[in-house]
């Protein structure tokens, strides 16, 4: 069990911003923090990790108080057993891939989680190679095995895949989840994506201006009216198209289009960029192999 | 017949000031780079002001606080049996202050431009600062060590003024190439003023054109 409260003031783009928010994370789970650029979210991230001191507050991780500002305590970052992943990935430039994990290594920890790490996230090929000649996906790669070596209580990922192209995405969400479960991890993402945050997280906090505006699970969060349905996507509406007395709407879920006809007053509140839910429950859908 | 003294002296000065300055600037320039302390204005002042001031306001600073007659030099001679004036030791500590700031500016900036986030990065993976400073900042900012290293030497090659000042023209203590130089000079003996002053400035041509073949990546190019 993970508790975390925290407050601080903190230099925004317009002003200064009071961030306060209480969390609490059961061991195992995927939570996301959820909301726009300057909301706070890295900045939570930087004072779970102690790279930034919170001006009040609690952090407790399996009846360890990492942070107590009434008692004075801060354990330094190399004190806390955490795994980050930066958003520009903080790769090593001198060393190799390899170099990089090994870097990682407590004095006296067993090599072996080395090979383990390269053989889950499929760097072998890559091992011999030094940060500047690989792809961001790649560079992604290697900096979440980097921060998996030392076992970390908590895995925190800063926008760990804004900067990838989306079928590089769909692949590297995929390790993610794979590692998260193989070594039962506890993981906080931070994510301004829609579908990433679904697709990814047991919790989501929507965090807005320093506060936590909702949380929930990621359905119930997203769409305000609770649906029953078979189908539920979520997507993004990319096109408006008006034919005689009805709509076209064309939305992206994932990495698929789909046109979806609406009456007029469905449209009234939507405008291209709105991020929907697509659900139905009315037919029975076909499933079929494909090659 | 040329006294191939003073070239070796200069060389071996050189060395030796050096060798102390990047002791002394590791340390120095990693904290002006990371520092938020409010002294830090002073203290790059102090550092660059050898860039600015002439060699003989600083050369004649250290003859005062050098000397014998004075409380500093004479608590160097008594409890040490140190004599800083008129000797190579001398030289070396006004050459290491006189070439400070060529040291200190190029690592301070090497440090500067490493992105933040791979300190971070070491430290989250439980490594000290120390560690941290050796196995991952300085190896990436080898380019800049390799600048302030030739810098200072090539730096200490020339001097003049401050040597002067303070160690005079001492064959084989502290009768520099650059001192012999104006020495023969001064005596008329043109051919080997010439003659120091070419093999000096080959010297220096050779030190910074190394420097910017291997900064440059030019030499790697060449190897592939």
């Amino acid at each position: 069990m993970i508790q975390i409260s925290l407050e601080k003031k903190l230099k925004a783009a317009n002003g200064n911003m009071q961030l306060h928010v209480d969390i609490e994370i059961e061991q195992g789970k995927l939570i996301t923090l959820y909301g726009n650029s300057g909301a706070g979210k890295t900045s939570i991230l930087r004072m779970i990790a102690g790279l930034l001191q919170a001006d009040k507050g609690l952090i407790f991780v399996n009846q360890n108080t990492w942070f107590d500002s009434q008692k004075g305590i801060c354990l330094k970052p190399q004190q806390r057993k955490i795994g980050f992943v930066f958003q520009d990935y903080a790769l090593f430039p001198n060393m190799t891939v390899k170099e990089n994990l090994v870097y990682a290594l407590e004095k006296g920890q067993n090599k072996e989680i080395i090979n383990e790490l390269i053989s889950i996230i499929e760097l072998g090929d890559l091992q011999g190679r030094k940060p500047e000649s690989l792809s961001g996906g790649q560079k992604q790669r290697v900096a979440l095995a980097r921060a998996l070596v030392r076992k970390p209580e908590i895995l925190m990922l800063d926008e760990p895949l804004s900067a990838i192209d989306i079928k590089m995405r769909n692949l590297l969400q995929d390790y993610i989840l794979k590692v998260h479960k193989e070594f039962n991890l506890t993981t906080i993402l931070v994510s301004h994506e829609i579908g990433e945050v679904i697709k990814m997280s047991d919790t989501i906090f929507v965090i807005d201006n320093g506060k936590i505006i909702k949380q929930g699970k990621p359905i119930e969060v997203f769409s305000n009216k609770k649906v029953s349905g078979k189908f539920q996507f979520s997507g993004e509406i990319i096109q408006i198209d008006k034919e005689d007395v009805i709509y076209i709407v064309t939305i992206l879920i994932g990495v698929n289009i789909v046109k979806i006809v609406a009456v007029e007053s469905e449209i009234q509140t939507m405008k291209v960029g709105d991020k929907v839910m697509v659900a139905s429950k009315a037919f029975n859908p076909l499933l079929q192999k494909i090659n | 017949m040329m006294d191939w003294e003073p070239m070796i002296l200069t060389l071996k000065l050189a060395l030796v000031t050096t060798a102390l300055l990047l002791i002394i600037s590791i340390p120095l320039a990693y904290w002006l780079a990371y520092t938020k302390s409010r002294i830090k204005p002073v203290t790059e002042t102090l550092v660059s002001m050898p860039l600015i001031l002439p060699p003989t306001v600083l050369g004649f600073y250290l003859l005062v606080a050098f000397s014998p007659a004075n409380a500093f030099g004479n608590f160097l001679a008594n409890w040490f049996g140190i004599k800083l004036i008129f000797s190579f030791g001398g030289l070396v500590v006004a050459s290491v202050i006189y070439s400070l700031p060529f040291m200190v500016h190029p690592i301070q900036s090497g440090f500067a431009n490493l992105s933040p986030a791979i300190t971070e990065a070491s430290y989250v993976l439980g490594k000290s600062r120390t560690t941290t400073l050796f196995k991952v900042l300085l190896p990436n900012i080898k380019p800049s060590l390799l600048t302030g290293i030739v810098l200072a030497f090539a730096h200490t090659i020339g001097e003049f003024g401050v040597v002067l000042m303070i160690g005079g023209n001492i064959p084989g203590r502290t009768k520099v190439a650059s001192i012999a130089i104006y020495d023969e000079v001064e005596s008329l003996n043109y051919g080997t003023a010439n003659r120091y002053s070419l093999i000096l400035f080959a010297i220096t041509f050779i030190i910074l054109l190394t420097v910017f073949l291997i900064n440059g990546g030019y030499l790697k190019r060449f190897w592939k």
